[in-house]
């Protein structure tokens, strides 16, 4: 966490100095001095890196250079609109996938599977931008089903505010979780197929069915509960990719979210923004992480700490 | 008295991209009730797929392609794939080769062995984790109701094949076949199970098919035996008969490579070249281009022949000097 503060912080500094874009080109040297003072720019680096290292310490991410407040709130208010996304594109890779997957793991050679990974080639390949254009053109301008752009009514929960909690917003999430989903799809899908693939040619698949226990049952606990380890590890590192890069996505459907924020911020040159948005997803991979890993223990035993029992 | 099990000229063939595998090409032999039948090869011989085709768990590329397998008159190869599930693991049981990967990684003990019971009786759950718990002490497993509780890693090798017998044993079967179930085992974990085994056996009347390439396994354990070379059985009959004198060259010489006390100082004997591939089997007997005794003649198909009565070799040149001395 530290190191890549430090990485971060002076990789924004050196990208640009914003003081040229935020400073008006008519403002004259006092003014300009008064404003690199007032932001802490004319500061050597250590200094100012010190100085933000105490502040975050105290849950001070620094103020926003241009929306004037700060950046651990800007980015807080935008967090919802992203989660939700990235959440609900995440549950549906997870919810189409695995059963495609699966039946394509367990009848490799029907029409069916072939279909499916014929079409998981096309979620790999077809760039997002596009996916998102056709789904605008298709589903929101010629069948005017689905609305386009914006989060749509929102409701309040845990203080925030959501989109998924109404049908209006249901609605205008819809196309953008679709959109990010399909390369998740995909990936779920081949993922589940070649474990599934790998686990039937195990003895302990054949010795359950030599037991004489029914197909359903040989499928859906001998082998499902061995290909999930995998599928979890992607799955849950999928979803912090997505927070964190749904920038395309968020751009092509306007969709209010943390990844026009960055891109907004980028442009501009709000290092506080930037360094506060990058420390919060190095801390939700983390958390991301610890969670899979204990996921883990509960999957598969073998992983679990000796000396329990 | 009436055979447990007859398997008649079985064919299992695997349809690869290279051609027909004839893996088991022709397999008969009989297995009497409560009787322990050898079934001797090396590897690639047919042995497994034999006991994979008996208990119908062959799996494509491969078929059960001819030939019938009656356990107690009824033939297994015409049975739909939901009859032959309710007589796996419940009338004939299969023990495998490797422990170490029978057993789920993933699941408790008690599930996998729960799971079997409930496959084919109607029984509460309590009284099946009961069920489980006698066949794990009946197979010698210390505190059954502890190791239970516990997943696979947690047990070593020759107790997990202790647990994958005793799962075996849950249903009283009246066939087992167990392929290889000591060969990833050290010797002294092989002795304990073998003898485990066969008290077990003599206790419930159990008939056992022991697949094996160990002939010292089988001189102890089994009654009769069947050797396998390439899909065939080259010889049976009694097993004592067929270890002390042996009619197909191929079982002299299997038998010539084993260590004994009374060729003590001799050099041991080798089979020369090397199993030929199922692909393209020799015409004829397959042994032939190994054979000391191989004759032109021996390039046209031979029969499983009874030489004496109770012993059949596929073989026009078989070793009866030593048999009648």
């Amino acid at each position: 966490m530290l190191a890549m503060s430090v990485i971060v912080f002076v990789g924004v500094y050196a990208i640009g100095d914003p003081v040229e874009i935020l400073i008006s080109p008519d403002a004259d040297q006092i003014e300009r001095e008064r404003a690199i003072q007032a932001l802490g720019l004319d500061l050597p680096l250590w200094q100012q890196y010190g100085t933000f290292l105490i502040r975050a310490l105290q849950g001070d991410l620094g103020r926003s250079f241009v929306f004037n407040e700060p950046a651990l709130q800007l980015i807080l208010q935008k967090m919802p609109a992203t989660l939700e996304l990235a959440v609900g594109a995440t549950f549906m890779a997870v919810l189409i996938g695995l059963p495609l997957g699966l039946y394509a793991g367990l009848k490799p050679d029907s029409a069916g599977s072939k279909a499916i990974m014929a079409g998981s080639i096309l979620g790999f390949s077809l760039p997002t931008f596009w996916v998102g254009l056709m789904l605008i053109m298709v589903f929101a301008v010629q069948l005017g089903w689905l609305p386009s752009t914006g989060r749509g009514e929102t409701a309040q929960f845990l203080g925030l505010q959501w989109s998924f909690l109404t049908r209006d917003g249901l609605a205008h999430l819809m196309m953008p979780a679709i959109n990010l989903s399909l390369f998740k799809i995909s990936l779920v899908i081949r993922l589940t197929r070649s474990g599934v693939r790998e686990t039937m040619l195990m003895d302990y698949v054949k010795f359950a069915r030599a037991k004489g226990l029914s197909p359903a049952r040989v499928t859906y606990v001998h082998v499902f509960k061995n290909i999930l380890i995998p599928v979890v590890t992607v799955v849950g590192l999928e979803l912090g990719s997505t927070i964190a890069f749904s920038v395309v996505t968020e751009s092509v459907f306007a969709w209010p979210g943390m990844g026009k924020l960055i891109i907004d911020s980028i442009n501009v040159l709000d290092r506080p923004v930037i360094v506060a948005y990058l420390m919060i997803i190095v801390m939700m991979f983390i958390v991301i992480n610890l969670v899979v890993d204990l996921l883990y223990s509960t999957l598969d035993p073998r992983v679990r700490l000796e000396g329990k029992s | 008295m009436a055979a447990t099990l007859e398997v008649r000229n079985l064919q299992t063939h695997f349809f690869t991209r290279a051609g027909v595998v004839k893996a088991v090409d022709g397999v008969s032999f009989t297995v009497g009730r409560g009787k322990v039948m050898g079934l001797v090869g090396e590897s690639g011989s047919g042995k497994t797929v034999t006991g994979f085709s008996i208990i119908g768990l062959v799996d494509a590329p491969g078929r059960v392609v001819g030939g019938e397998i009656l356990f107690h008159g009824q033939n297994l190869a015409k049975l739909s794939e939901e009859e032959m599930r309710q007589l796996r693991g419940n009338r004939i049981a299969m023990i495998f080769q490797d422990p170490m990967m029978t057993l789920n990684p993933v699941l408790r003990v008690d599930t996998q062995m729960i799971e079997t019971v409930l496959a084919h009786t109607k029984v509460s759950k309590e009284e099946a984790r009961q069920r489980c718990r006698d066949a794990l002490g009946m197979v010698g497993i210390p505190s059954p109701d502890e190791r239970l509780k516990s997943y696979p890693h947690q047990f070593s090798g020759g107790m997990r094949q202790r647990v994958a017998i005793a799962i075996a044993l849950l249903h009283r079967p009246e066939l087992i076949i167990a392929d290889e179930p000591t060969t990833a085992l050290d010797v002294t974990i092989q002795g304990q199970i073998l003898a485990e085994v066969q008290k077990l056996a003599a206790n419930t009347g159990t008939s056992l098919i022991w697949i094996t390439h160990d002939l010292s396994v089988v001189a102890g354990l089994a009654d009769d035996l069947a050797v396998m070379y390439a899909g065939k059985v080259v010889e049976d009959g009694p097993v004592s008969e067929v270890l002390d004198k042996p009619m197909h060259p191929y079982t002299h010489g299997l038998i010539g490579s084993v260590p004994s006390r009374n060729r003590r100082g001799e050099p041991l004997r080798q089979i020369p070249g090397m199993t030929p591939s199922l692909l393209k089997l020799p015409p004829g007997c397959a042994f032939h281009s190994r054979c000391d005794r191989a004759t032109p003649e021996c390039t046209a198909p031979v029969e499983l022949l009874e030489l004496i009565p109770g012993r059949h070799a596929r073989c026009i040149h078989p070793h009866l000097e030593e048999v009648a001395a």
